[in-house]
């Protein structure tokens, strides 16, 4: 490779491992990024196909946005219309729609960190050369899985070599193994690539029990404005009765086995053994989560909190306490200075009029298809990263127990004390999320047990008929997917959709600047990333991946007029 | 450069390089020299069948679907069972790299290769709603359908236009069959269940041909006949036994949905028959219409959702003939659809290398 003093500029188009489609521009000098563009390249148009239609229709249209984050805005869709017409929905409901969104998130951490991220940090080709008792070895010192055994990582070792003798690498060609940033010993890789085949086992798991209530998945079918409609009745064979639901616990059971026992474990192993780029990442170290899982039906209890941290100071906390909350509801808006837009406005989303207005990309002017969501002016990072910072901010028992534990854990294996500052890094997102993971699979079984027991004081309710007034109303539907904060805001006018947007996480992380230059959290998180070769950027995708972007998420909107749309480039 | 870039997994190397690339193999899988030349018949082989997999305008949800299967699981299907030679969301390589296993793969492959194509294509504006490295959807469909020895559309977008194609279609989008000369299967449904499409390959696969198909391209194994006519509640539709209202007490009993917006009726698939994600159930099992997922245009032909279909005949009862809306939304979308198929001709000219003067 060519060593140049100067500084150079990289495209990665398309970022591959991700939903959608995703273009990251870098600058480096002296082996770091000193620069960088986020922009999105995909452009649907669903807010507009929503106009004029039924208000009671639009979760079904918004869960297309995304087959990888299924669920989630079908859910923040209904939620907006409750919202809108003020409508509670029953007891039952609000619990099933709990294990809905718990149960979707552990398949969905599950099949970020091992499908779509892990191959950053790990070695394929590596694995070839580890020694199948010396990886049972390292496997048993981290956890209890009693799936760690020296016979089952042989017969992955043979897998791989059958797999590379064929000549046919398919989704393993051409990527970065060999990589100077590759760093695990072989034994590391090896434990690594059999948990990537066992993964798929579980979030397999995962799926089958979200679908035991949504008839089926990806795009789930069992929601409704109002409610939900699994018919419960512990004494017909065509409802939710006492065999589903012990379907679904021992599912969810098998399922938590493996995210506590070798998910979580494997992202102390990587945190630990790459203990050199936990400097790395930190990027806007302004948080924000919402609050989710609710315990009753007004939605003012909840088992997992939300608000927001400012500057990385767990001081500034400030609580998010209902789908309702004014400080939420106020203080959110979009710019579009450097995407794609007609003008240069910062809006409310309730006021948002886009028209798209397509340039080419211009890295002093405008880049993206995404706009710039801000908070009370300031760019926010979201997602697990954000739940956790802010909960444990805010004392949230769970949450500090877990988030000590996990630190502890890396502590012991990097043979370094560390402490919560390390979060703020692109281990930190992982490290989070894996956290996420294993305290929502204890609250998917809690709230099992709180469905069963209401169904037991003889409440079998799902549904309260939604009706629609004429004149105009509006809501806002709030909920914490697995990348983070999400929120549809609709106006409804005499029983049809008038106004549809969706502030989405991705579109908070993957955001590009603002009318004031502050850059977004993709942007901000890859100042200062090394890059060892230019040609082969592994380093960006590892911080961007860190994140588990969604594209098809963050660009939904589009306009009849626009020009260019989609465009996919990958470093 | 560093040697350690592993050479043995660059495709795109010349014979002597390969032969090297080989050797090293040989040696990290601690095979004797004399594993070299079976080394490279293999290589050169093609044992398991490339697949590129192609995304368009779309959510990604299908290729969800693919982790959900059971049989074969996607462990077998990538280890033993296919090669997926590109797939941006599965594949290790990004960016240039990634373009390479492409490119190798057309090369390489080029008449033998099954194309899997997730995602509508936009028309509209000449195609820039939807592009990948400067080239739009239009573009690279026109540059890689003819080297595949058989297309597939997987889902409602890739075979009909799917979602971005409802009213107003502001992207002109429509489905893999409207641009190119060939027969395309089309595995509808949004997402079709994972076994429609694992179903195809396996048949392709093994019987060396593709499936009989229905006039709308899709499998008769798995379209073949209505949901309605296979549903596990047929039986209180034909004795009149309706839900009234979600979480009513007939709902409780499992009552036909049909007056709460079900779509069975005139809906195409084998949901009822094989069942989701391994654990006997599909949207009607859970008390849930079906919305029509499998059918062409159904984002307006069957909504609103919760609206009853017009002019079933019910027995006992005649006809119900008072679903205005939904009758209303079946006259739009007839005149859409003619707009399409005006684009439609464009596209296929393009395709064919032919010139696309307006008509």
């Amino acid at each position: 490779m060519e060593v140049s003093q100067m500084a150079q500029r990289i495209t990665i188009d398309p970022i591959t491992r991700i939903e959608g489609h995703l273009r990251v521009d870098v600058e480096v000098d002296g082996g770091k990024v000193t620069k960088a563009w986020s922009s999105g390249q995909m452009f649907r148009g669903l807010e507009v196909i929503l106009k004029g239609r039924d208000p009671r229709d639009a979760w079904l249209f918004t869960q297309r946005i995304c087959g990888v984050c299924t669920t989630v805005h079908a859910l923040a869709s209904v939620r907006a219309v409750e919202n809108a017409l003020q409508l509670q929905v029953p007891l039952n409901a609000q619990y099933i729609r709990n294990l809905i969104l718990s149960i979707h998130a552990l398949h969905d951490h599950i099949v970020h960190f091992y499908a779509l991220s892990a191959l950053d940090w790990v070695d394929v080709v590596s694995a070839l050369s580890a020694d199948p008792v010396a990886t049972q070895k390292l496997a048993e010192s981290l956890s209890n899985w009693p799936g760690n055994s020296a016979k089952r990582f042989a017969a992955v070792k043979d897998k791989l070599k059958t797999l590379v003798a064929s000549g046919q690498l398919g989704p393993f060609a051409n990527a970065y193994w060999g990589h100077p940033a590759m760093k695990l010993p072989p034994e590391a890789n090896l434990m690594a690539v059999s948990h990537y085949l066992e993964a798929l086992d579980y979030q397999r798991k995962a799926t089958q029990a979200l679908a035991i209530f949504s008839g089926k998945n990806p795009h789930i079918q069992n929601l409704s404005v109002g409610g939900v409609t699994c018919a419960i009745n512990p004494d017909s064979d065509s409802a939710l009765n006492i065999e589903r639901l012990y379907f679904v616990k021992q599912l969810v059971e098998e399922v938590r086995g493996f995210i506590q026992q070798v998910y979580l474990t494997d992202v102390v192993a990587v945190g630990a053994l790459y203990k050199d780029w936990l400097p790395y990442g930190a990027g806007v170290t302004n948080y924000m989560a919402a609050p989710d899982m609710f315990l009753n039906v007004e939605g003012t209890e909840f088992d997992l909190p939300g608000g927001t941290v400012m500057g990385g100071d767990l001081k500034t906390v400030k609580p998010i306490s209902s789908l309702n909350d004014e400080y939420f509801k106020k203080n959110v808006e979009e710019s579009i200075a450097k995407a794609w837009y007609d003008g240069d406005w910062s809006k409310h989303p309730w006021e948002e009029d886009t028209e798209p207005k397509y340039t080419e990309f211009d890295a002093e002017g405008r880049y993206t298809w995404l706009k710039a969501p801000r908070f009370q002016g300031k760019p926010m990072q979201v997602g697990p990263l954000a739940q956790m910072v802010v909960g444990y901010a805010l004392g949230h028992k769970d949450i500090v127990k877990n988030v000590n534990g996990a630190l502890d854990r890396i502590s012991a294996v990097a043979g370094v004390k560390v402490g919560p500052e390390i979060l703020h890094s692109t281990i930190g997102r992982h490290a989070a999320r894996a956290v996420r993971a294993s305290m929502l699979a204890d609250l998917a079984l809690k709230h099992w047990g709180l469905l069963v027991e209401n169904i037991g004081k003889g409440d079998l309710e799902i549904f309260n008929p939604p009706t629609f007034p004429k004149g105009e109303q509006r809501g806002v539907g709030v909920h914490e997917a697995p990348r983070g904060i999400l929120s549809h805001w609709i106006v409804i006018e005499n029983g049809k959709i008038k106004n549809y947007q969706c502030v989405v996480p991705s579109t908070w992380n993957a955001g590009p600047r603002d009318a004031k230059n502050q850059l977004g959290p993709y942007e901000a998180s890859l100042m200062g990333n090394p890059i060892a070769e230019a040609e082969k950027p592994l380093e960006v995708l590892r911080t961007i991946h860190s994140f588990d972007p969604c594209i098809a998420c963050a660009v939904h909107m589009l306009d009849p007029e626009g020009k260019e749309t989609v465009k996919v480039k990958a470093l | 450069m560093a040697d350690t870039e592993n050479k043995t997994l660059v495709p795109r190397l010349d014979r002597r390089g390969f032969l090297k690339g080989c050797t090293l193999a040989a040696a990290a899988l601690g095979l004797s020299e004399t594993m070299v030349p079976k080394l490279v018949e293999a290589a050169t082989a093609a044992q398991r069948p490339p697949v590129v997999w192609l995304h368009f305008q779309e959510c990604t949800g299908c290729t969800e679907t693919l982790l959900r299967a059971s049989h074969p699981d996607i462990a077998r299907l990538l280890l033993d069972i296919i090669s997926l030679d590109y797939h941006e969301t599965v594949m290790a390589a990004a960016g240039n790299q990634a373009e390479e296993a492409l490119n190798d793969t057309l090369e390489k492959h080029k008449g033998k290769f099954v194309l899997i194509v997730e995602g509508a294509i936009p028309l509209k504006d000449n195609g820039i709603y939807c592009k990948i490295h400067g080239k739009t959807a239009k573009d690279i469909l026109a540059e890689i359908a003819p080297k595949a020895a058989a297309i597939i559309a997987i889902g409602t977008c890739a075979t009909y236009g799917g979602v971005q194609a409802a009213a107003p279609n502001p992207t002109g989008a429509v489905g893999v069959q409207e641009l190119v000369n060939v027969p395309v299967v089309n595995i509808s449904g949004c997402p079709p269940n994972p076994i429609n499409l694992l179903g195809t390959v396996l048949h392709f696969l093994t019987f060396k041909r593709l499936p009989a198909l229905d006039k709308l391209g899709r499998p008769l194994f798995a379209y073949g006949r209505r949901n309605h006519d296979h549903c596990e509640r047929r039986a209180h539709f034909d004795e009149g036994r309706f839900v009234e209202q979600f979480g009513d007490d007939f709902h409780k009993k499992g009552y036909c949905l049909y007056k709460v917006g079900c779509k069975g009726p005139e809906t195409f698939a084998n949901c009822p028959a094989v069942r989701f994600n391994d654990v006997d159930v599909w949207p009607v099992s859970v008390g849930h219409g079906c919305v029509g997922c499998t059918e062409p245009n159904f984002w307006d032909t069957m909504t609103p959702f919760y609206e009853r279909l017009p002019d079933v005949k019910i027995p006992g009862s005649g006809v119900i003939t008072d679903a205005d809306n939904v009758g209303k939304k079946i006259l739009g979308v007839t005149a859409a659809a003619v707009g399409i198929h005006a684009a439609v001709g464009v596209g296929k000219r393009i395709i064919k290398g032919k010139n696309s003067e307006d008509k």
